[in-house]
């Protein structure tokens, strides 16, 4: 099964091989990207794009609007040629080739099916025209609607089926014609939200199942967390990173990075020498960075990773966590906001100077802890979660 | 990896290898963008080029000589302009001035002149361009020619062509002309004036009332469409004519003139201001009426600081539609108006009675300035009406009120008693022996071949030509459409192309249709051929009336998801099947739309084929033109009829076909 060729841990690999260009990859890359710029008079949506894909790759372009993820999936479909760079699918360069003489089935956002043709010709449509026999492309759209569990829908028309549903159905119809590379454009977009999870679950089970070549573009970092085995973390037309989930959320190459996926405290800070940052009341030790003594960085650490330690002189800290005494804060408890599975607090402190940090507690922690508003307590910013960015030009 | 770092490699830009069916798709917009060319840009720019031609004798451009009566001895060369000046100036600076065809002949010079005499002449021109006819044969240059007496009887010099104002200077200077244009603003303005009130009325009554019979007053308000816009100014000859029904109600004035061509432009003109009243005021917000009530606002005040506002666009749309509508006209005034000139019916008299091209094309020119005004003031407008429409508004909901409901009855039967009047008195008419002296039924002026007019083949020719433009023009309206809506690339040719089917929209009949005289009616254009033939009425009937139906087919494109065509391209669909299976059957309403609009214009229209019909291609509604003119009146309301019956007949059928149709499609349209 082509599934288990899927990098899910040897994902740390590829990115290698991708940050070390010129290096020979040790299997040649499914879909090969290089170097594509795409331009709109003097507006550059896409600079110089390179990118390889594995085969059986689930590979989600992520990125606020206007990124350009949208405009590199249509060069890769060929709907919108880019400006430079070459594009190779299977050792085959489709650089300039229109959509029909490429490999690739494709699911928009708004489903786009046939509003005059029943579900099974939908479906059929691909297979039309391609020397099969009637009895031949039947099976294959049994098999296909089968596959998305909509058998029983056939005879349809799509305006009687829910927006669910017909996604699924826009999905069995670009896998009908067996292509090699599937493209989702924010297929999950319209759709309310409990479908959203339950189709993305269904997405990914499918893709695994048939080992397709996936790119999907979305805005949305959760499904990406969720559904990617590689995320392509782009902003202002440049990959800003390319890693797997745990990669982008855990080790973020860029402030955007950090910033766009998961939420941050940010504070502007000073390089000290061995490996410490000060902000304006205080210093932390932080994780290892590039940048130099003395330059201006931005100091980022994420709500969830802030340690809760009680009122810090009397109470001891949580018995699963050991406190290191380092990066150790005393904090007023200004406002707290139950969001259902944990308490968000804005915490206070003279060392943070006006601003106030925001932590995500577990329910669990303030009930033991005690915390509540106008209390007092210590919080700990582990060293390694304590990021550095520096900071960026404008 | 910054943006600043990063440079654009050189070179070209890549372009997508082009597939087979981008190039068929490629070929189909050439062709269909050579069509409006052909048959729309080229014929306006040549009608622009004759109005600011003019052509003058240029007397210094030729030189003479004569000899005596023994032929050896040769006067000095002397310029046509001296000699003139020498015999006393024999030809007038009036005669200077000319047409493209001007000839003038140049024996006047020599008072003694003699075809008999042995006194040989020699000419020639001062410059290369010079050019004069011997007989019918062309000479041209600097080279002498001689020629004997007989001959140079029959030279004449050809005029010099110049680009200039002169003919808007004459046509000014000409206070008969002139005083047109202040007819026709006037004409326009009152007749607008009139009709936006009236269909407002109506408009408010159908939309906010709750009156009954609301379908039946719909219905016959678009009678006025489907004929053609002679038929009122004859309906009004019967009522208010000389032997009119009605006369003592004019107390003493002529319905030939003002006042005919107003009560009939405002019946053609109704339909039309009243379906873009109807639609702004349809789309109004129940919201901003309970917050108006919820306010204490009096009624009055509502309707001012509300209903007007809400509709003002839609208001100043249809002013221009009909003022435009009004003053370019031409068959109601020409029957109805009399003595009072306006410039539609200048048109046809410069070119049709008198001949002069270069007047009728300054006279069409100057049709083009309030049409393109209003084109350009409508379209600005559309866009800003867009906002208007949210997709949470709440449709309005009018609630029975006796006293109003009652007064919106009496208001649209009144609308409708006069519609039904217009066209009652033509179907009496036509179907007695003799108005008003003998009411005995008759089917008698039904026997139009008896007319001049071109009888029931004008008919035949009239379904023929509907029938045809129906057909073609969907078809080249669609695919046109499609081409600009879902083509990718080719940008400059698009925008060329929407620009070419935005313009029938500002191109009055009667200059579209002297354009295609200029034009098609040159032997060097290879066109010519069809010059007097059906395919020249349906062409320019088809360009007449392309830009609405140019929308109509991309309103129904745009709506379609924009995602189809790449869908079927990765499913490695050729266009044509996405087109016939999906395309055109999601469109069909759309379509049929298209092709009954058509047939019911190409029924009525009179303004551009009354300057190409032939002999063998005469239409119905020239006909009721020239029975009319012709004083069978009778005749032309009963041609007039039946262009009606023909149009209704059509709508019937779109109407059962579209019901079918719908049925059918009902499944895969219904949530």
């Amino acid at each position: 099964m082509k599934h288990e060729t899927i990098p899910g841990a040897t994902s740390a690999a590829v990115r290698s091989r991708l940050s070390a260009e010129g290096t020979e990859p040790v299997k040649s890359p499914y879909l090969q990207i290089q170097n594509v710029w795409k331009t709109f008079g003097e507006f550059a949506a896409l600079k110089g794009i390179s990118l390889s894909i594995q085969e059986g790759e689930f590979v989600c372009f992520l990125g606020p609007s206007g990124c350009g993820k949208t405009t590199l999936l249509r060069a890769v479909a060929g709907l919108d040629l880019q400006t430079r760079g070459t594009i190779h699918q299977g050792g085959r360069d489709i650089s300039v080739l229109p959509p029909s003489q490429r490999d690739y089935g494709i699911v928009f956002q708004s489903y786009a099916l046939f509003p005059n043709l029943t579900i099974e010709k939908n479906v059929a449509f691909g297979l039309e025209n391609t020397r099969r026999s009637k009895a031949e492309i039947a099976q294959r759209v049994a098999e296909l609607l089968d596959l998305v569990g909509l058998a029983s829908q056939a005879r349809k028309y799509p305006a009687q089926l829910s927006g669910g549903q017909q996604q699924r159905i826009a999905l069995a119809r670009a896998m009908a014609i067996s292509p090699g590379l599937l493209l989702l454009d924010e297929p999950l977009s319209a759709l309310d939200a409990k479908v959203r999870v339950h189709l993305r679950h269904e997405i990914k089970n499918l893709q695994r199942k048939l080992g397709v070549t996936t790119i999907m573009v979305t805005h949305d970092q959760e499904e990406a967390l969720a559904m990617a085995d590689r995320i392509v973390v782009m902003n202002h037309g440049v990959i800003e990173q390319v890693g797997t989930p745990t990669e982008v959320y855990r080790e973020p190459a860029s402030l955007f990075v950090a910033d766009f996926i998961g939420e941050t405290n940010q504070f502007p800070a000073k390089v000290l020498s061995g490996g410490k940052v000060a902000l304006t009341g205080t210093e932390l030790a932080c994780a290892p960075h590039g940048c130099a003594t003395g330059t201006p960085v931005t100091a980022v650490i994420r709500p969830v990773d802030v340690i809760p330690h009680g009122d810090g002189a009397r109470s001891p800290g949580a018995p699963d966590v050991v406190a290191t005494r380092e990066n150790l804060i005393e904090v007023d408890v200004r406002e707290m906001e139950f969001l259902g599975g944990f308490w968000r607090t804005r915490l206070a402190s003279p060392r943070f100077g006006d601003g106030l940090l925001v932590a995500d507690f577990s329910i669990n922690a303030v009930r033991r802890l005690d915390i509540a508003e106008g209390s007092a307590m210590s919080v700990e910013l582990p060293r390694d979660r304590v990021l550095v960015f520096p900071e960026r030009a404008a | 990896m910054t943006a600043a770092t990063l440079e654009i490699p050189r070179g070209r830009a890549l372009r997508t290898r082009v597939s087979g069916d981008d190039l068929v798709k490629r070929g189909l917009m050439v062709v269909i963008s050579l069509y409006l060319l052909v048959a729309l840009a080229a014929p306006l720019y040549v009608l622009l080029s004759k109005s600011v031609s003019t052509y003058e004798f240029d007397l210094t451009a030729f030189e003479l000589q004569r000899s005596d009566e023994s032929a050896t001895t040769w006067s000095e060369p002397t310029t046509v302009a001296t000699l003139n000046e020498e015999v006393g100036g024999v030809i007038t600076p009036d005669q200077l001035n000319t047409g493209s065809d001007g000839r003038l002949s140049l024996t006047a010079l020599y008072p003694d002149f003699s075809f008999r005499s042995p006194v040989m002449y020699r000419i020639r021109g001062t410059s290369d361009d010079a050019a004069y006819l011997v007989g019918s044969e062309l000479h041209r240059g600097t080279e002498w020619l001689e020629l004997d007496s007989n001959s140079f009887r029959r030279v004449v010099i050809r005029p010099s062509a110049s680009l200039g104002l002169d003919n808007f200077v004459a046509y000014f200077s000409t206070p008969a002309l002139a005083q047109s244009i202040a007819n026709s603003v006037l004409m326009g303005v009152i007749s607008t004036v009139l009709v936006i009130s009236i269909a407002f009325g109506l408009a408010y009554a159908l939309n906010r009332s709750c009156m009954p019979f609301k379908g039946f007053f719909r219905l016959v308000t678009t009678i006025p469409i489907l004929v053609p816009s002679l038929l009122p100014g004859i309906a009004l000859v019967y009522l208010f004519g000389n032997q009119g029904l009605l006369k003592g109600l004019m107390m003493g004035h002529s319905i030939y003139g003002p006042i005919g061509i107003v009560i009939g432009s405002v019946f053609f003109t109704l339909p039309h201001a009243l379906l873009i009243i109807s639609t702004a005021l349809s789309v109004a917000d129940q919201r901003h009426y309970e917050a108006a009530q919820s306010l204490r606002s009096s009624p009055w005040r509502t309707f001012w600081t509300v209903t007007v506002p809400g509709a003002r666009y839609g208001i100043i749309s249809a002013a221009f539609v009909v003022f435009t509508l009004v003053i370019t006209d031409f068959g109601l005034p020409k029957v109805i108006g009399g003595q009072y000139n306006v410039l539609a019916v200048d048109i046809y008299k410069q070119v049709i009675g008198q001949q002069n091209f270069e007047m009728g094309a300054v006279v069409a020119v100057l049709l083009l300035v309030p049409a393109v005004a209003a084109f350009f003031v409508d379209s600005a407008i559309r866009k800003r009406q867009v906002a208007l429409l949210s997709a949470r508004s709440v449709p309005y909901q009018p609630k029975p009120d006796r006293g109003f409901d009652t007064a919106c009855f009496v208001y649209c039967s009144a609308v409708a008693l006069f519609i039904l009047m217009m066209i009652g008195v033509c179907q009496f008419a036509a179907t007695v022996k003799f108005w008003p002296y003998d009411l005995t039924p008759s089917l008698n002026n039904f026997r139009f071949d008896l007319m001049d007019g071109g009888g029931w083949g004008a008919y035949y020719n009239s379904i023929v030509m509907a029938l045809l433009t129906a057909v073609f023009g969907t078809i080249i309206v669609f695919v046109g459409a499609y081409m600009v809506e879902k083509t990718d690339g080719f940008a400059a040719g698009r925008t060329l192309f929407q620009f070419l089917a935005m313009l029938p929209m500002a191109v009055p009949g009667m200059v579209l249709g002297l354009s295609y005289i200029f034009f098609f009616n040159d032997p060097a254009n290879p066109f010519n051929a069809i010059y007097g033939t059906m395919a020249i009425l349906v062409v320019s009937t088809v360009t007449h009336f392309y830009t609405v139906s140019h929308l109509t087919a991309l309103t129904a494109l745009n709506q379609m998801d924009r995602e189809f065509e790449p869908v079927a391209a990765s499913l490695k669909q050729p266009f044509h099947r996405l087109f016939f299976r999906v395309t055109v059957p999601v469109s069909l309403p759309a379509i049929l739309d298209i092709s009954i609009y058509l047939f019911v214009n190409a029924m009525t229209t009179v303004s551009a084929v009354v300057f190409l019909y032939s002999t063998q291609t005469q239409l119905a509604s020239v006909a009721v033109l020239n029975m009319d003119d012709a004083g069978d009146i009778a005749p032309a309301a009963a041609m007039g009829m039946m262009i009606f019956y023909t149009n209704v007949a059509a709508r019937l059928l779109h109407g059962l076909v579209s019901r079918l149709l719908l049925k059918r499609s009902q499944a895969w349209r219904q949530r």
